[in-house]
């Protein structure tokens, strides 16, 4: 038999698959392929044949060429200076692609993901003579004004301090020696495919605020959840995605872009410094980390993306933080296997997605979690994914095989969409399953009616949605009268309530207490049109009365409470109920 | 260069070449037939015992005795200033009759991703004197936004009518459209040139013409011809690129006729899996880069198979696309021209496009108050049909007879009426006040009392 070398040569290439001939290798191994050295992964062994999916264009590569296995598999660099950073779907910093190689990406570039000559200044809380295992917290460094990174010890590392560091270190340098010789450094690598460790799941109990009303009041997520929010195109995926990244109340905010248009990312890119987190009152960017491989990229790092960023999160989760991550969007990813999949020639499943497809995606949601770290600390990883169905038709095999794991589904309605009702989730469709085990948290630290609320608002929109039926065969006027005040009093609750600008600088954030304040004011309301409707008031007189116009706008203003303390008034006096 | 007669096999476009030295992925390979006749391929899969090779120009002809040679060069576009005013094939070989483009330089027509980081977000208004456009989906500088049609349907018109009459108002800077048709007729090539040449047009243009009886596989060159020749112009002189690729229709075809003939596994309705990824790297090369002048703002045009949206072209495109125009076959049936139905489409970059300094300060919330109010008068004609119009209250007759003339009045208007923004906007204003001042709740009170008809005559 022949002997095998970690150097081999090109057999084929087809598209970005390449076959090794001669070649050592484990699957999942990292390649170096061509004179150039694009970097590919082992996807796949037949024979003495290994076969590598290579994440750049792989045009002029030709049989013979050589190839080198770096006998590692795909991996992150994990240590200061993830924060703020701009990677493409393999962790290489966009940046530095573009200072190598201008506008355009070039190919075979190798950039380092952190920064090799910033200096960090570490200050350790190990000393001398501790033991310490994996995942245990030896010291850490200031990374942005909020976020202490904690230097961790690799998981798969343990033993005790014979020398530890104090001062300013670049990421290659050595903080701390332990008895056996291992240096350890501000940085270490972890496999992307490979989940970290922790100790042990904790149960989901605590929300996550993201300040949009419909997703917190009606269908929230927990920490530690898992998301998905499918919808056709234009229905405002990328929009909920962006709010979300922006406004959501975790310490730290992965966002994939897997897949999408460039400008999105851009847009991104330049809104992102220049926002403020409402809660440090910092740029957003300080607690965000960015992965950008936009469609027209290559599809193999396209399909790396989801796996690099929610190592990335991982990492911070195992320091105590609470991590959100957005993948936008994860059809995309699971596009990228299929064509993989294709070139590999492999058995297709439903509509040629490769068998597998359950089985990634559950692997990939269950990384998500709360859970208590290997140093003891609590963290999360809150997990939402976008998915884009072909024809906006939900049974198809992603959304159905995202649903099976999910616990909350954010529906995106294109009919809404076309109304401009944003965002565009439909409140009969969607439903979290934590909204039980979560009632209990709202209730007690925002009000405790605050279940009750949620339960009438339901309810309204349900009735609603059966009086619309009989509305578009008779008209409205047909229905008797309290009937056409809950048409009414569901309005406000949508417009009002459910509806949320965005773009506007008051209302694209609304905090709990807001969010009670309005629904609770709806029920007022609510609770005035039929004391009125009691006292003999007719229905036309008591739906347009003087008063709900300004009701519906005061959501806008800053001081929103009094707004809403004027227009109840006005309303009380034109109708003449207390 | 080793030239081979080794060909095996020849299957619709797929040529298999046996025993070569190596030969790169996508290689630019050129075929001579005995009669002396060439034809142009390229690698697309390449191993140790054969090489499979897609011919641009079709197979006819080609037999085993044929001679394969690969050039060891990728496939290049020879490009330079002088192509404007020129018409080149659909693989960009000049075919007016004058002389051979003189090239400042050859460039790989499989452009770079932009970096993420390199672009600068679209947010230049285009006014393209086209009220469902200006108004309701407002074009920027740098964005890809396609036509949804139908057969039949008048799209050629309206991108006629955009590149005619698209301008950055206020700006005297330089333009230029780049025109790719892929697999139209004769006629409708010629309705374009002679439009092109009327107008004076064709001298701020390339055209690349991939007609209905050229070979299909050709038209797998044509977008990425036109784009290479648009980045040229845009990112070395500095010109305002606008490229109207049409029919992308015709294009998928092109690329499911290869995945079929490769027998890849094939994804919806037989087009390929990677067809998202392919048609990203087209769409993609729309934009703007920070520190560049010129930018590419692109119009492609599909036609959409038997009307349906969901069909797999309109839909990974809208899936890449900034939005979409889409064209309705009951408003040109009605007459309407252009037949846009704004419901369906979208301008995703509009917001950041309109507004104080960019178009007018009321243009955010009219739009809302606009598109609110047609899609009431559209959901009411569904209830008339049932119970009549009789049956309906004032508020909603009124806004049953909004959108009978939103349709008659603000869509529709002539194929050379350049309307400008300001017109747009106050043809809106007009309709608006059709209806009870209290229902225009998305608007505020200032921009009411600013240009709502009512006010305006009193203060005059």
């Amino acid at each position: 038999m022949e002997v095998k070398e970690l150097i081999g040569k090109v057999y084929r290439v087809s598209g970005p698959l390449v076959v090794a001939e001669g070649l050592k290798a484990r699957m999942y191994d990292v390649c170096r392929v061509g004179d150039e050295g694009l970097m590919g992964e082992v996807v796949g062994l037949v024979g003495d044949k290994a076969l590598i999916q290579v994440y750049e264009d792989t045009s002029g590569i030709k049989p013979g060429d050589r190839i080198e296995n770096t006998g590692m598999p795909l991996s992150v660099e994990l240590g200061p200076g993830l924060l703020k950073s701009i990677y493409d779907g393999v962790q290489r910093p966009l940046p530095a692609l573009k200072d190598a190689s201008g506008d355009f990406i070039g190919r075979g570039i190798d950039a380092p993901a952190l920064d090799r000559d910033a200096k960090w200044d570490f200050r350790p809380v190990v000393k001398k003579g501790d033991k310490v295992n994996g995942g245990d917290i030896l010291g850490s460094v200031q990374e942005t004004e909020f976020i202490e990174h904690k230097i961790l010890v690799p998981p798969n590392v343990s033993g005790v301090i014979s020398e530890i560091y104090e001062g300013g270190f670049t990421v290659d340098d050595t903080i701390a020696v332990l008895e056996d010789g291992t240096e350890l450094k501000l940085s270490h690598k972890w496999p992307v495919r490979i989940p970290r460790p922790y100790q042990e799941k904790l149960p989901p109990n605590i929300p996550l605020i993201t300040g949009q009303r419909i997703l917190d009041a009606l269908f929230p997520v927990a920490k530690g959840g898992t998301a998905a929010i499918p919808g056709p195109f234009g229905s405002g995926k990328t929009v909920t995605q962006h709010q979300l990244a922006k406004w959501s109340d975790t310490h730290v905010v992965v966002y994939i872009g897997c897949g999408e248009r460039g400008n999105e990312m851009t847009e991104v890119l330049e809104e992102f410094p220049e926002l403020e987190d409402p809660r440090t009152g910092k740029p957003l960017m300080e607690r965000t980390v960015l992965i950008a491989n936009t469609s027209n990229m290559p599809v193999a790092a396209r399909e790396a993306s989801v796996y690099t960023g929610i190592t990335i999160a991982e990492y911070f989760r195992d320091m105590g933080y609470d991590v959100s991550i957005m993948a936008d969007s994860t059809s995309r990813w699971a596009e990228a296997m299929r064509e993989i999949s294709g070139r590999l020639e492999e058995m297709p499943g439903e509509e040629g997605y490769p068998a597998y497809l359950a089985s990634r995606l559950a692997e990939f949601y269950e990384r998500a979690g709360r859970v208590r770290t290997l140093n003891g600390n609590i963290g999360s990883v809150t997990v939402v994914g976008a998915v884009s169905p072909p024809g906006g038709d939900f049974s198809e095999p992603v959304t159905q095989n995202t649903l099976r794991i999910v616990k909350v589904f954010w529906a995106l309605d294109a009919k809404l969409a076309a109304r401009r009702h944003f965002p565009a989730i439909n409140w009969l469709q969607s439903y979290s399953l934590y909204a039980d085990t979560l009632a209990e948290w709202f209730n007690e630290n925002i009000a405790p009616d605050w279940s009750e609320l949620r339960k009438w608002a339901m309810t309204v929109l349900q009735e609603e949605a059966n009086l619309q039926e009989i509305v578009q065969l008779v008209g409205s006027d047909a229905l008797p009268e309290s009937q056409r005040l809950l048409l009414e009093v569901a309005r406000l609750i949508r417009e009002v309530f459910l509806q949320q600008y965005a773009y506007h600088p008051v209302d694209t954030y609304c905090d709990l207490k807001k969010q009670y304040d309005i629904l609770k004011s709806i029920k007022d309301v609510n609770d005035l049109f039929y004391r009125a409707l009691e006292s003999g008031k007719l229905v036309e007189e008591i739906i347009g009365v003087e008063g709900v116009d300004e009701f519906a706008r005061a959501k806008f203003e800053e001081d929103y409470r009094s707004a809403i303390e004027n227009a109840i008034k006005k309303i009380k006096q034109n109708l003449g109920v207390e | 260069m080793k030239e081979y007669k080794t060909i095996t096999q020849v299957a619709g476009p797929l040529v298999f070449v046996e025993k070569t030295e190596p030969v790169g992925y996508g290689e630019l390979v050129t075929i001579t037939l005995p009669d002396g006749s060439t034809r142009r391929g390229q690698v697309l899969d390449t191993s140790m015992d054969t090489v499979v090779v897609q011919v641009f120009e079709g197979t006819r002809g080609i037999d085993t005795s044929s001679t394969v040679r690969f050039t060891g060069d990728i496939i290049r576009l020879n490009v330079s200033y002088d192509m404007l005013g020129r018409i080149l094939s659909g693989s960009g070989d000049p075919i007016d009759g004058g002389p051979k483009i003189v090239p400042e330089e050859r460039r790989e027509i499989i452009g770079a991703a932009i970096n993420p980081y390199a672009r600068e977000y679209p947010r230049e208004f285009i006014q393209t004197g086209i009220s469902a456009i200006d108004g309701m989906n407002t074009l920027v500088r740098g964005q890809k936004l396609p036509i949804f049609s139908g057969s039949g349907l008048p799209h050629n018109d309206i991108a006629l009518q955009v590149a005619r009459q698209a301008k950055v108002r206020g700006e005297g800077e330089e333009f230029a459209v780049v025109f790719a048709a892929m697999g139209i007729t004769h006629e409708e090539a010629h309705q374009f040139m002679k439009d092109f040449e009327r107008t004076g047009a064709l001298e701020r243009a390339v055209v690349f013409l991939n007609l209905a009886n050229d070979p299909a596989i050709e038209r797998l060159l044509t977008p990425r011809m036109a784009l290479t020749a648009a980045e040229f112009l845009a990112y070395e002189y500095d010109l305002h690129v606008l490229v109207i690729l049409t029919d992308m229709t015709n294009y998928c075809e092109a690329l499911r006729e290869i995945s079929a003939a490769r027998e890849e596994v094939p994804g919806r309705r037989g087009y390929p899996g990677y067809m998202y990824t392919d048609l990203a790297t087209i769409y993609e090369r729309a934009g703007r880069i920070r520190g560049r002048k010129g930018t590419i703002t692109q119009m492609p045009i599909l036609t959409m198979p038997g009307d349906d949206i969901t069909h797999p072209i309109p839909d990974l495109t809208g899936y890449i696309t900034e939005g979409q125009i889409v064209l309705s076959r009951e408003l040109h049936a009605k007459g309407i021209y252009p037949p846009i139905n704004v419901l369906p489409s979208l301008s995703r970059l509009m917001k950041e496009g309109i507004g104080e300094g960019r178009t007018r300060d009321d243009h955010v919330q009219w739009n809302d108050q606009m598109y609110a109010a047609y899609a009431e008068g559209v959901d009411l004609r569904g209830l008339v049909a049932i119970v009549g119009e009789e049956a309906l209250s004032e508020r909603d007759r009124r806004y049953l007879r909004f959108a009978d003339e939103f349709e008659r009045r603000f869509i529709q208007q002539g194929r050379y009426e350049d309307r400008d923004i300001e017109t747009t906007l106050g043809i809106g204003w007009e309709l608006l006040s059709m209806l009870p001042e209290a229902e225009l709740t998305k608007i505020e009170r200032k921009y009411i009392e600013k240009y709502h008809p009512a006010y305006r005559k009193k203060a005059e």
